[in-house]
């Protein structure tokens, strides 16, 4: 038998039901090379002790008919976790003890998992590179100078480094699809109202999504079956009849209608981009789709939208770090000097300049210029999107206009940060399921995604395209294990 | 349109953080160079347009107004930053 770092999450899975690994075994061994990984600095917070005791305890009474049975999971540090320690990766809340547990992660537990600790992300997952951390910078696996992406990056470098079987994180931008393409992974936005926002810190609420991050399609369809729940603590939450997404999974996209998005060939994107969709594009004929030309005439404003509308649900979700209930305080000479430098201390640059933008947009004399005019322009990417979902059953782009940058190559200049997620953005104005699949390699050698998008709750559609897709791309990709210690 | 220095100070207070002078000469450029990229905007007419603000375009469920969870009062001052058992302190606001 192989390594069990080596198995994917369904494998694993089946090792389990069929007795031939134990949760202690899985949980050990992961524990074990997470210990051996900390240059990555993936991990916040570490539960390694609780989750060997629950991987005994489920040992000794194994519920195989679970779906994730005694499976130990590292996850995003932005899900609240019933008393372990949430920091969204900010100084505010660097000593924030939950006394409840977000919805997703409670679905989680209850199908069998177990919580190996929480995961480095952006801070409040504002950021597309986890530079903005406040514990610092995640390392990519796949070289010591290069960012893993964000604002799921420490999910992302866990979950390419096999520090965990399979990961969860969120998006609001592209922060789950953008750093599974920059480490040749698999990330997976659902539609807005899929999963539960119940527990997950707040940063953007129209655009925010759980997804799952995984080492192939399987698992995600897999891992979203778990996650995906209708919940009334969420009041967008959607009630619908949630398929078996795993179950279902099917390679026959026959006949399929694939869109191809002219709008998406920006200006000077490299060549390499280029033949990376055109290969796409040749894969899905090969499995019997077929691609039509399409056109998303509002693709160019989806960005400038985006820096609107979410910095000014942040800059009211953040109202709530005021140094009273909970968190760091700075003290002052009176309450709104105790706000003010609490907040000053307490949040990153990155936070406090979404923030500033976010109350501007908001503020007398400025509402209608920018934050009603985003709203209006949200409605004309939505349009694009209805009126082109007549003639296809989804889209496919490359998930990101290049592959992973260097630490420190952006993080001077906010707007050329933003525009990595030039591909991404659309599809959360939209509220639309995108899913980003490894598909090739730079000629630095570095991964490349691409990025299939669906119709609303239609995620088992773009899991068959991407499970067709990952069998004829079969990419491989030998990660060398340069960044682990004995 | 331009942010000047007086307003950035102004949107520093209405966001409740303070700036020294430095950061906030740093965040005029950052916010000029991002309101200007995002200006683009206005190539588009979009006055017969409706505002969407919310991609869930179904109405709020009702409930019972009912509490469901357990009183948590002293777990939930655990988090508070100034230790005191009964409630959250901050400074003096009324003389």
């Amino acid at each position: 038998m192989s390594n069990i770092i080596d198995l994917t999450l369904s494998e694993l899975v089946s090792n389990i039901k069929n007795k031939k690994i134990s949760s202690n075994e899985a949980t050990s061994e992961y524990i074990e090379r997470s210990k051996k990984s900390k240059n990555l600095n993936t991990y916040i917070e570490e539960t390694f002790e609780d989750a060997l005791k629950k991987a005994k305890e489920f040992d000794s009474k194994p519920d195989l008919n679970k779906k994730l049975p005694g499976i130990p999971m590292a996850i995003k540090d932005l899900f609240c976790t019933k008393n372990v320690k949430t920091t969204a990766s900010s100084k505010i809340l660097n000593n924030f003890i939950p006394t409840y547990e977000s919805t997703v992660t409670q679905n989680l537990w209850n199908d069998g998992a177990i919580l190996l600790g929480k995961l480095n992300c952006d801070e409040f997952a504002m950021g597309s590179s986890n530079e903005t951390s406040f514990f610092g910078n995640v390392i990519s696996p796949i070289d010591k100078d290069l960012v893993p992406g964000g604002s799921s990056g420490g999910s992302a470098s866990a979950l390419a480094a096999k520090l965990t079987p399979a990961t969860i994180g969120t998006d609001t931008g592209g922060s789950i699809r953008q750093p599974a393409s920059f480490t040749g992974t698999v990330g997976l936005k659902p539609t807005y109202g899929s999963c539960s926002r119940y527990g997950i810190v707040a940063f953007a609420s129209s655009l925010d999504q759980a997804g799952p991050m995984t080492r192939n399609v399987n698992d995600a369809a897999l891992l979203l079956e778990v996650m995906s729940s209708f919940d009334n603590k969420d009041s967008t939450s959607v009630d619908f009849k949630r398929p078996m997404y795993s179950k279902d999974l099917s390679k026959d996209i026959k006949g399929k209608k694939i869109g191809i998005p002219k709008e998406y060939r920006v200006d000077g994107m490299s060549e390499e981009i280029e033949k990376l969709w055109e290969d796409g594009k040749n894969y899905l004929k090969d499995c019997g789709a077929e691609i039509i030309d399409i056109s998303l005439p509002h693709t160019k404003f989806a960005l400038p939208t985006y820096y609107i509308v979410a910095p000014a649900e942040a800059s009211s979700n953040l109202a709530r770090y005021d140094g009273v209930k909970y968190g760091f305080r700075t003290q002052g000479n009176n309450l709104i000097d105790m706000y003010e430098k609490t907040r000053s201390a307490g949040f990153g640059d990155e936070v406090k300049r979404r923030i500033m933008i976010g109350t501007y947009v908001l503020s007398s004399g400025y509402y209608d210029a920018y934050y009603l005019k985003a709203q209006k322009v949200r409605r004309l990417i939505k349009n694009d999107f209805n009126n082109i979902f007549q003639k296809v059953d989804a889209i496919l782009t490359p998930s990101t206009p290049s592959s992973a940058f260097k630490i420190g190559d952006k993080s001077n200049d906010p707007v050329s940060m933003y525009l990595n997620d030039i591909f991404t953005v659309p599809v959360n104005l939209a509220g639309l399921p995108g899913i980003s699949i490894p598909a090739g390699l730079d000629k630095k050698g570095y991964p490349l995604g691409l990025q299939i998008i669906g119709k609303s709750f239609d995620e088992q559609n773009i899991l068959n395209i991407a499970y067709s897709m990952e069998d004829k791309i079969n990419f491989k990709f030998n990660l060398k294990e340069w960044w682990m210690n004995d | 349109m331009s942010i000047d220095l007086k307003t950035v100070k102004h949107i520093s207070k209405l966001s409740r953080i303070s700036l020294d002078e430095e950061k906030a000469k740093k965040l005029e450029t950052d916010l000029n160079s991002i309101f200007k990229w995002i200006e683009q905007l206005n190539e588009l007419k979009t006055d017969n347009i409706e505002p969407l603000s919310s991609i869930a375009e179904t109405k709020l469920r009702l409930r019972k107004d009912e509490i469901k969870s357990k009183n948590m009062r002293e777990e939930i001052l655990k988090n508070s930053p100034n230790e005191n058992k009964d409630f959250f302190v901050v400074p003096k606001v009324v003389e």
